[in-house]
This record gives structure tokens, C-alpha cells and sequence, in this order.
């Protein structure tokens, strides 16, 4: 163990890491120049280059191009070229555990795949890169490899041979601060800023699936995708989207919590960072998954079509399969945290309404995501071994498959929408000045959803051939969820009312939230009842329908946080007009996106569709939602913009600007790396605005004793 | 301004709001001309869940919008607002209210259904086929006549028996709303009352892979005499023997009684999944690998039975069924039972392939 870990510290292995991530920037280099060549030469001046150009000059020079920066990468790794801006990425690029990890992937990755490949062809079977089995094998083989190259697993396999390996604070020896948000690190303040980046990049792919498209669908007729390639884009936005709103939920929930309960960090710190670092090769899987072949069974892999689907659909269902793991320990991590480290006095109805939709989060995660697991399982070994669970010609059922899938993936979207709940309750009152009205009653309405959750799946299955019987009773239950949901609307609109309301950009995207998610919530009865189901079901109304709850229900809560707790993680303030012109473009924008597309859902424009019949008469509602997609799209990158910017030229901020009642506001910005040097008592309500001499904690007096 | 005055304007608020949603969903939310029986209950019940839409999103975007404009902070006013926990009351009144109001959509969502659903009297079967991408119809009270095109009589009752040989597929015309999924191994069944004469179309509306929005079929709602008229050109099953191979091979392209290549290879050169079949006998074809092979006879039986071994350039492995060579022998063992004559179905089809001269 020892031995290995000095030989991964050695220098010649660092200067090798170091090649690698120059090649893979080289080979990106190399193949936009293409991309360009190609967009210049055969499309826009529709030459035909002369093929020693195609054949000889261009490989050449791509290959100089990727062997120069791995050449390059060398370089920088044993200390030349620091002072250029290639040189720095090159460095800490190569030194980041990012880099370490996809080096650890490619090379377990191609190991497993080998391996397979040996086994084929010692028995006489074909064998490529792209046999199937390899390709799942060598996948498993490549997330496990990320996480050892990665490091995440390093404190635990040294625990297993007997060594000490005690948990580390700080940015790494002779690195700069920000080189912690780079490497694998246990504080939950990093851990929670490394969902929120990751979570907007991944955000911005989706999104660009989600544009390209729609512009494919503002003409009826195919315009500049192939049939597959859109079905692949469609499939790989929605999955790509739900990967990226678990990571912000990680991202609201790692860094508040802790905070606002007084706890120094979560309960277990390494479970904590392999919660996260897990995400990512889970993710390159699932963008791999498009590159060898794609597949076109939408995010829902429904059975029998998953087991006819192109390869790409296998890395895909690893993919989400291994996104699980990370769901259910982190979820895990933060039950116990809320459990056991609350500061003294903090009751459950005195912790910040916020922790409550964590809460609610959680327990839906930690007990629905095996179920998802195994379908997902199922559909891979019933590819890859040949066993038969769902295809009917060996006996399975298709039916089995949405049952499975269901009963986690709609309580899912309640994991996505409570923690963007509680954000919307947790603002409100420090915008109006005024306390939450019926604390008790939002904090169990979120339990009450998420119990409710669970019982409502087959509504997905109204037309999928279930008996009578159960539709009926999935009606009733469906259409119960609106009762705690009610609450909670009645309850923001009451917190409102006769306050004392400001409309600073996080208050707008609460506001914003609120009417959004009610545009999703009015939306969904007329799903819930059977007879208007059946005309509306796997139409675009669907789409307008599910878009608005996971805008109104995570979108704008996620964005209203990330300008509100800026100020706390930065200890800078954002541009306020930057902030509130992405509000005026993205709440329009939305609108008109969500009843366009339930306008020609009724209709009669089916989801999932590549092309659609112009009788229809619905190209100028097309022609309307996408164009609003692009302004959401624009608008979003603003706030990008916003973000980096702002942490850079703006002057510091207040300790606390908004004037919260919360704890994580009484404490400096940027926080300090144990969050409270002193720990404090809870010895009031939590949103008491409005009542003199109101205190809700008290710091304790420095070292008590004990 | 005291509580009540509040509470006055909101109110008339709530109410010209609501009307004004109405009439815009109205305009937003055009369904289709109802054309069947079982479209009328759903459709009152759309009105209805419409109106509930419209007084909800009212209900709460009135009093946000009113407090966003009437209880706004004044420039320089840093005093907290009144301190107020909640009511017990109110709650207790937003959550049993609407617990009511949810239980009565539940039982009027019961009745509605179990109207749609019940059983007519004189109900006619039409068998339905998807597969992917495409659709056919028979018709088991007139000896299994078959189809392209689903064709019914105006204002008889019909019960759709359903199955997929493939994926998951639904069966949806807008104008009738109701919908229903096709799976492979188990029969579906729709039941509803085509009452407007008329052209409509039928769109799969459940993902089926490549050209799921390809999969269409036409539907013609058609007064009894037309029926009639229909009914007796397709219950003719052709007498095989009499046919030339190429006629028999157009016959097995299509799919009313043939196996739908249709879906996917064009006749007039459109590339679609598939590559099209004109002119393909004996040119040269280039394939996937970068090699090319002739169209002859033997490349288009291993084409039709191993469909995977040589892709044509351009086109995407693993999309055609590999079981035709199955299929075919059945139907040719069944014909040799029941009609005594000995027919190669590969061998139709390429004399129909043979016909199609660029």
C-alpha cells in the first residue's frame, strides 16, 4: 500500500498524469480545429479539400497538436512554463484529483474491457472496443477505477492495511486556496460549492441538448439532426437535467445544513466527498453513452425497446445505476447529521424550515432509489447475460419494468422539489420582514408530500394497460397530493401578506418560483383524473406540465439561492442589475415556454417525437417555444457571467446583508473552516421578524469546559 | 386601508381573474373537434378541471401580485412587519376544503371513467397490429379482413383488440382523446363510438425507437354503405396462386396483409431508416465497412435474413428485425396448408425489388 502510494507520488508518475491531461486538451484542440476546418472549407465554401489535406495534413498536424500539449503537460509538471496561462492549466490541471480520477477511468476502463475481450476470444467469440459485454464490464470496472485514481477511496484503503490516515483541512501542501474546490476534500462547505459548479456545468449541457433540439423542432420536417441523433439528444437532456438537479439539491443541502443546524460539518466527511466524486464518472458514462451510439429509449429506458436500443444505452443505465450510490449516501449522511448534531436547544419545529425539505428529500432518496437500481440492473443483465426479466418472448413482462422504474422515479421528482420548497420558505420571511406563517404545518406538509409520493406511481401507467381497478385507486391518490401542496401555496401567499416585502433578485426568483410552480401544480390534476389523462398522456401538455414543476419547484428556488447565499460564500455581493435582468428575461421566458407547449400538447404534438405533421397547425408554437428556450438559455449565462465576475471585481459584502434571522448569517463571510468557533444555543423561534427583543440563538460563552 | 378592505378588493380580484383565465384557456387549450361518443363526458370534464384551473391560479396570483404592490416596503423603512405565526383556523380550513374538493374530483373522475369504459351493445372487434413503425388493422366479424388504413362505420360501437410484435406503442387519434398502449405479449383493448364522418389520423404516442414519429396510420370514419364497400375488398383474400410473384411481393411490401417493409424503405428513392429499394438490383452498394458488394438475388436474402451483416453506408446496424427469415416460413408452411400452393416470399420480393427501375 505504501509502496504504491509512493510510487503514485513519485515525480516521473505525476509528469505521466501530467502528459495524459495534456493529450486530452490537445485532443480537444485538435478536434475543434477540425470541427472548424470542416464548418469552413467542405460547409461554408463547399470546397473538397484535396485529400493529402484530408488524408496526411490534418492527422498530422492533429497528432503534433496532441503530442505537443502532452509534451507540454510534462513540461509544466516538473516546473517550466508556470508563468503562462497553459502552463497553469496544464499544472493544476494534471495535479487536480478531476484529471487523476479520468486517468484512473481510462485505465481501469480499458483494463476491464480487456479483459473481457480476452475471455471472448480465448472461446472463439468476436471481440472489439465495442463488444457489448466489454463495454459493461470495462464501464463497471472504469468508476470504481475513477474513484481510486481520484484518491477518494485512498483514507479507507489505508484504514483497511492497518495505516492512520486522519481527515485533512486546508488546501493541499503548497497549493493556493482554491485548488481545495480541485481536489478531493471533506469540508462540506467545499464538498456543497463542488455540487453548485458542477451542477451548473452540467446544467449548461443539458441545456444545449435541450436548444439544439429545439431548433430542430422549430420547422416541421428534419432540419440538421438525424432522427437518432435527436432521439439521443432528447434522451440524454433528460437524464442529463436529472443528474444535474440531484447535484444542486447536493448543493443547497451540503452546504446549508450543517450551518443552519450548528453542526461543524456532516456526519461523515469521507462518505460525504465519495458522494460526490461518485457523480462524476457516473455522468462521463452517460456522455459516453452518446458517443458509441447513443440510444433512443428516452430517459425512462422503458423495456422492451431498452433491450432493442442501440450500445449507448448500456453506459447510459450504468451511468444513472452508479448516480444511485451517490443519492443514497448522501441522503444517509444527512439524516444522521440532522439526527445527531443539532445545536443544544434546537428542536425539530426550531431548525431552519429549509433543513425540513432536506429532511423529506432524504427520506424519499435513502429508501427509493434501490427500486431504480433494480430495474436498471434487470435491463442491463437481461442485454448483457441474456436473462429475461421484461422481454415477453422469454417470459418476462414490459409492465414489471414501469413498475419498478416508477416507484422511485416520481417520488424523484419530489426529491428534486422539496429541498427548492423549502428554499422558497426559508426567503420569504426575510424579504417580508414577517415570521413563516404556519411553520408546523409547511415543515409536515413537506413530510406529508413525501409520503403521498409514494403511493402515486402507476398515474405514469394510466394508459400502459393496468386493470381498471388500479387506475381508479392511482387517481385517488394522485389527486391527494394536491391537499399538502395546497398548504404550502396558501401558507407563502399568507407569510406575504400585510408584510413589509423588498424584491431584491432572490426575493424576485422566489416570487418568480411561486407563480412557475404553481403553473405546474394547477397543470396536474387534469393529468391526475383518468378520463382527461388519456387524451393529454405522453403529449407535449406532459412537458409543459413536468418543466414548470422542476422550474418552479428547483430552477428558480436553486437560482434564488445561489444569489442569496452568494454574499456568505463569497463574501462578495453580486451585480444586482445583472441579477434582476436574468430574472426579466427567464420569468417571460418560462411563461410563454410552459402554455405553448401545453397548447400544442392538447392539440395533439406527442412527446418524444423527432418531427411532427404540419396539419397540425402548431410550427408557430414551436417557433414560440423555442425561441423562449433560447432566451431561458441566454438568460442563464448571464447569471454565469454574474457569478464569476462579481467574485472578482465586486467590494466585500455585509456580514449580513439581508438581515436573516438565520445562524449562518451571524458569522463572517466567507465561513470559517468549522463553520462556529463558538457553539451556540437555539433559545427562540426561527423567523420571529417583527417581534422586539426576539432572539433565536445565542452564541455560547468561548470554552466552557466541555 | 383596514383588513376588510383587503380582503374586498382581493376577493373581486379573485373572481374577474378567474373569469379572465377561463376565456384565455379556452383560447390556449383548443382540444380537437370531438369525432366519438366517449368525448363527450371527457370533454365537459376538461371544462370543469379548465374552470378549476382558472379560479386556483387566480386564487393564488391575486394575492401574491397584491401583496407584491400593496404591502411593499417603503424607501427607507428598515421596521420589521407584524408579527403573526399563523392561524389554526385558516389551516385547518385550506387543508380540509381542498381534501373535499379532491375527493369529489376523485368520484366524478370514477363515474366519468366508468362511463367511457363500459361496455356498448353490438360492439365491433377491430384487431390492431403495431409494430415498428407501423400499424394494421382486420377484422374479425368479416373473416379477418385486413388493412392499411383503419376503416369504421359511423355510430357503431367499436372495441379495439390490440397487441404489439415489437416495443411499446399507443394507440391515440386526438379527436377520439382516448389512448391506450400496445405490448408485446398481451392484448390491450379501447373501446369508443366513432360518431363524425371523417379523415383522421392515428399517431403512436408511446417512444418506439428511431422513427417513432413516423409511426401514422389513417383512419376514416365512413358511413355504413362505404363500409360496406370496404369491407368487401378487403375480405378477398387474393388468390395467391393466381398473382405473379411480383404482384405477390408488392403485396407482402405493404401492410394490409404483408410485413410493412413500407416503414422504413421507400419506393421512390427517399432514403428513410432504411436505404429505398429503387433501383437497388444489381448496382453497386456501398456499405458500412467501406467495401461495396453487387444487389444481386443472394445479397438481397442475406440482407432480408441476417440484416446486421452488411450495413448499406450510411444507414445505423441492429434496426431491422433479424426473425423474417422465422416469419416467413410460417406463413408460407400456412398457405401450402391452407390454399395447397408453394410460394418463396423472399423470392416475391425480390421480383418486386426487380420492378423498381430508376
Amino acid at each position: 500500500m505504501k509502496l504504491m502510494l509512493n510510487v503514485v507520488r513519485s515525480q516521473p508518475f505525476k509528469a505521466l498524469i501530467a502528459a495524459f491531461w495534456g493529450a486530452l486538451i490537445g485532443l480537444a484542440v485538435a478536434y475543434l480545429l477540425r470541427f472548424l476546418h470542416d464548418l469552413i472549407a467542405v460547409d461554408l465554401l463547399a470546397t473538397e479539400p484535396p485529400p493529402f489535406a484530408t488524408e496526411l495534413v490534418l492527422p498530422g498536424l492533429g497528432f503534433l497538436i496532441v503530442a505537443g500539449h502532452a509534451f507540454a503537460g510534462v513540461l509544466a509538471s516538473v516546473g517550466f512554463l508556470r508563468d503562462t496561462l497553459l502552463g497553469r492549466i496544464l499544472y493544476y490541471g494534471s495535479e487536480s484529483a478531476y484529471v487523476w480520477g479520468i486517468f484512473g477511468m481510462t485505465v481501469s476502463g480499458l483494463l476491464g474491457n480487456g479483459f473481457v475481450n480476452a475471455i471472448r476470444l480465448s472461446v472463439g467469440l468476436d471481440a472489439t472496443l465495442l463488444t457489448e459485454p466489454s463495454v459493461v464490464f470495462g464501464g463497471i470496472m472504469s468508476v470504481v477505477g475513477f474513484l481510486i485514481g481520484a484518491g477518494v477511496l485512498s483514507d479507507w484503503m489505508l484504514w483497511s492495511v492497518g495505516e492512520d490516515a486522519p481527515l485533512k483541512h486546508g488546501a493541499p501542501a503548497g497549493k493556493p486556496e482554491w485548488f481545495r474546490y480541485l481536489s478531493i476534500d471533506v469540508n462540506h462547505k467545499v464538498i456543497g460549492i463542488q455540487y453548485g459548479y458542477t451542477s451548473l456545468l452540467v446544467l449548461l449541457i443539458g441545456g444545449l441538448f435541450a436548444v439544439l433540439f429545439r431548433i430542430e423542432l422549430s420547422q416541421t420536417g428534419m432540419q440538421f439532426l438525424t432522427m437518432d441523433q435527436y432521439n439521443t439528444l432528447f434522451s440524454a437532456h433528460g437524464i442529463v437535467m436529472i443528474v444535474s438537479i440531484l447535484l444542486g439539491v447536493g448543493a443547497m443541502i451540503n452546504y446549508l445544513v450543517p450551518l443552519m443546524i450548528g453542526a461543524a460539518d456532516m456526519a461523515f466527511p469521507r462518505l460525504n466527498a465519495f458522494s460526490y466524486w461518485i457523480g462524476i464518472p457516473s455522468f462521463i458514462l452517460i456522455l459516453l453513452g452518446m458517443v458509441v451510439g447513443g440510444w433512443d429509449t428516452g430517459w425512462v429506458a422503458y423495456a422492451p425497446l431498452s433491450l432493442r436500443a442501440p450500445l449507448g444505452v448500456q453506459l447510459f443505465l450504468l451511468g444513472f445505476y452508479m448516480n444511485g450510490f451517490s443519492s443514497i449516501a448522501s441522503s444517509l449522511n444527512l439524516l444522521v447529521t440532522v439526527v445527531t448534531m443539532r445545536a443544544k436547544g434546537m428542536t425539530y419545529f426550531r431548525m431552519p424550515i429549509f433543513v425540513w425539505g432536506a429532511i423529506a428529500a432524504s427520506l424519499i432518496q435513502v429508501t427509493a432509489t434501490q427500486t431504480v437500481g433494480v430495474a436498471l440492473t434487470m435491463t442491463i443483465a437481461e442485454r448483457t447475460l441474456g436473462l429475461s426479466f421484461f422481454n415477453p418472448a422469454g417470459g418476462g413482462d414490459p409492465l414489471l419494468y414501469q413498475h419498478l422504474f416508477w416507484f422511485y422515479s416520481h417520488p424523484v421528482v419530489y426529491v428534486f422539489v422539496l429541498p427548492g420548497l423549502g428554499i422558497i420558505s426559508e426567503l420569504l420571511p426575510v424579504f417580508s420582514r414577517k415570521p413563516l406563517f404556519g411553520y408546523r404545518w409547511i415543515a409536515l406538509s413537506s413530510i406529508g408530500i413525501a409520503l403521498v409520493g409514494f403511493l402515486v406511481w402507476a398515474h405514469h401507467m394510466f394508459t400502459a394497460g393496468m386493470s381498471d381497478t388500479l387506475r381508479i385507486v392511482f387517481m385517488v391518490s394522485t389527486l391527494l397530493v394536491a391537499i399538502p401542496t395546497g398548504v404550502k401555496f396558501f401558507s407563502w401567499v399568507a407569510t406575504m401578506w400585510e408584510g413589509k416585502l423588498s424584491f431584491e433578485t432572490p426575493m424576485l426568483f422566489v416570487l418568480g418560483a411561486i407563480s412557475v410552480f404553481l403553473i405546474g401544480g394547477v397543470t396536474g390534476p387534469i393529468l391526475g383524473t383518468v378520463p382527461t389523462n388519456l387524451h393529454l398522456h405522453d403529449t407535449y401538455w406532459v412537458v409543459g406540465h413536468f418543466h414548470a414543476t422542476m422550474f418552479g419547484g428547483f430552477i428558480f428556488p436553486f437560482f434564488a439561492a445561489i444569489y442569496y447565499w452568494y454574499p456568505k460564500i463569497t463574501g462578495r455581493m453580486y451585480k444586482e442589475s445583472l441579477g434582476k435582468l436574468h430574472f426579466w428575461l427567464m420569468v417571460p421566458g418560462f411563461w410563454v415556454m410552459s402554455f405553448g407547449q401545453m397548447s400544442m400538447g392538447i392539440v395533439g404534438m406527442r412527446r418524444r417525437i423527432a418531427d411532427y405533421d404540419p396539419a397540425l397547425g402548431i410550427e408557430w408554437l414551436h417557433v414560440l417555444v423555442t425561441l423562449s428556450a433560447l432566451v431561458i438559455g441566454w438568460s442563464v449565462l448571464i447569471m454565469i457571467y454574474n457569478l464569476i465576475a462579481s467574485a472578482v471585481t465586486e467590494p466585500m459584502a455585509e456580514t449580513n446583508p439581508w438581515g436573516s434571522r438565520s445562524p449562518e448569517w451571524q458569522i463572517p463571510s466567507p465561513v470559517p473552516e468549522f463553520n462556529y468557533d463558538v457553539p451556540f444555543e437555539v433559545v427562540g423561534e426561527p423567523y420571529d421578524y417583527g417581534l422586539p427583543g426576539a432572539e433565536y440563538i445565542k452564541m455560547q460563552p468561548a470554552a466552557s469546559g466541555d | 386601508m383596514s383588513k376588510t378592505r383587503h380582503l374586498v378588493n382581493v376577493t373581486l380580484l379573485i373572481i374577474l381573474a378567474t373569469a379572465g383565465f377561463y376565456f384565455l384557456f379556452a383560447f390556449m387549450f383548443p382540444l380537437p373537434t370531438p369525432a366519438v361518443t366517449q368525448a363527450g363526458p371527457i370533454d365537459t370534464m376538461f371544462q370543469v378541471h379548465f374552470l378549476m384551473m382558472a379560479f386556483l391560479f387566480a386564487l393564488i396570483m391575486v394575492i401574491m401580485l397584491y401583496a407584491v404592490f400593496v404591502f411593499r416596503r417603503k424607501p427607507g423603512d428598515e421596521e420589521d412587519a407584524v408579527h403573526t405565526h399563523g392561524n389554526t383556523t385558516l389551516e385547518i380550513i385550506w387543508t380540509v376544503v381542498p381534501t373535499i374538493v379532491v375527493l369529489i374530483f376523485g368520484v366524478y373522475g370514477v363515474l366519468v371513467f366508468n362511463d367511457i369504459r363500459a361496455e356498448q351493445e353490438d360492439e365491433m372487434v377491430v384487431e390492431v397490429v403495431g409494430r415498428q413503425w407501423s400499424w394494421s388493422f382486420s377484422y374479425p366479424e368479416f373473416d379477418d379482413a385486413a388493412a392499411g388504413e383503419l376503416v369504421l362505420p359511423v355510430n357503431r360501437p367499436i372495441l379495439l383488440h390490440m397487441e404489439s410484435e415489437d416495443v411499446l406503442h399507443a394507440f391515440w387519434v386526438p379527436e377520439f382523446r382516448v389512448k391506450q398502449d400496445l405490448m408485446p405479449g398481451r392484448v390491450t383493448e379501447l373501446r369508443f363510438t366513432p360518431t363524425v364522418v371523417g379523415n383522421y389520423k392515428l399517431r403512436c404516442a408511446e417512444i418506439c425507437g428511431l422513427d417513432h414519429s413516423g409511426m401514422l396510420a389513417d383512419v376514416r370514419v365512413v358511413s355504413q354503405a362505404e363500409f360496406d364497400r370496404f369491407i368487401e375488398a378487403a375480405r378477398d383474400e387474393p388468390a395467391w396462386a393466381e398473382l405473379t410473384p411480383e404482384e405477390r411481393g408488392e403485396i407482402w411490401y405493404g401492410t394490409e396483409r404483408g410485413y410493412g417493409c413500407v416503414a422504413c424503405h421507400s419506393l421512390d428513392g427517399t432514403p428513410g431508416v432504411g436505404p429505398s429499394w429503387l433501383g437497388i438490383y444489381m448496382a453497386e452498394r456501398p456499405l458500412a465497412d467501406g467495401t461495396t458488394v453487387i444487389g444481386d438475388e443472394a445479397y438481397m436474402r442475406r440482407s432480408i435474413l441476417e440484416p446486421d451483416a452488411e450495413i448499406v453506408a450510411g444507414y445505423q446496424p441492429g434496426i431491422m428485425p433479424a426473425n423474417y427469415g422465422e416469419r416467413f416460413e410460417a406463413r408460407e408452411a400456412e398457405l401450402m396448408a391452407s390454399q395447397g400452393i408453394e410460394i418463396d416470399i423472399i423470392d416475391d420480393l425480390i421480383a418486386f425489388i426487380r420492378t423498381l427501375e430508376e
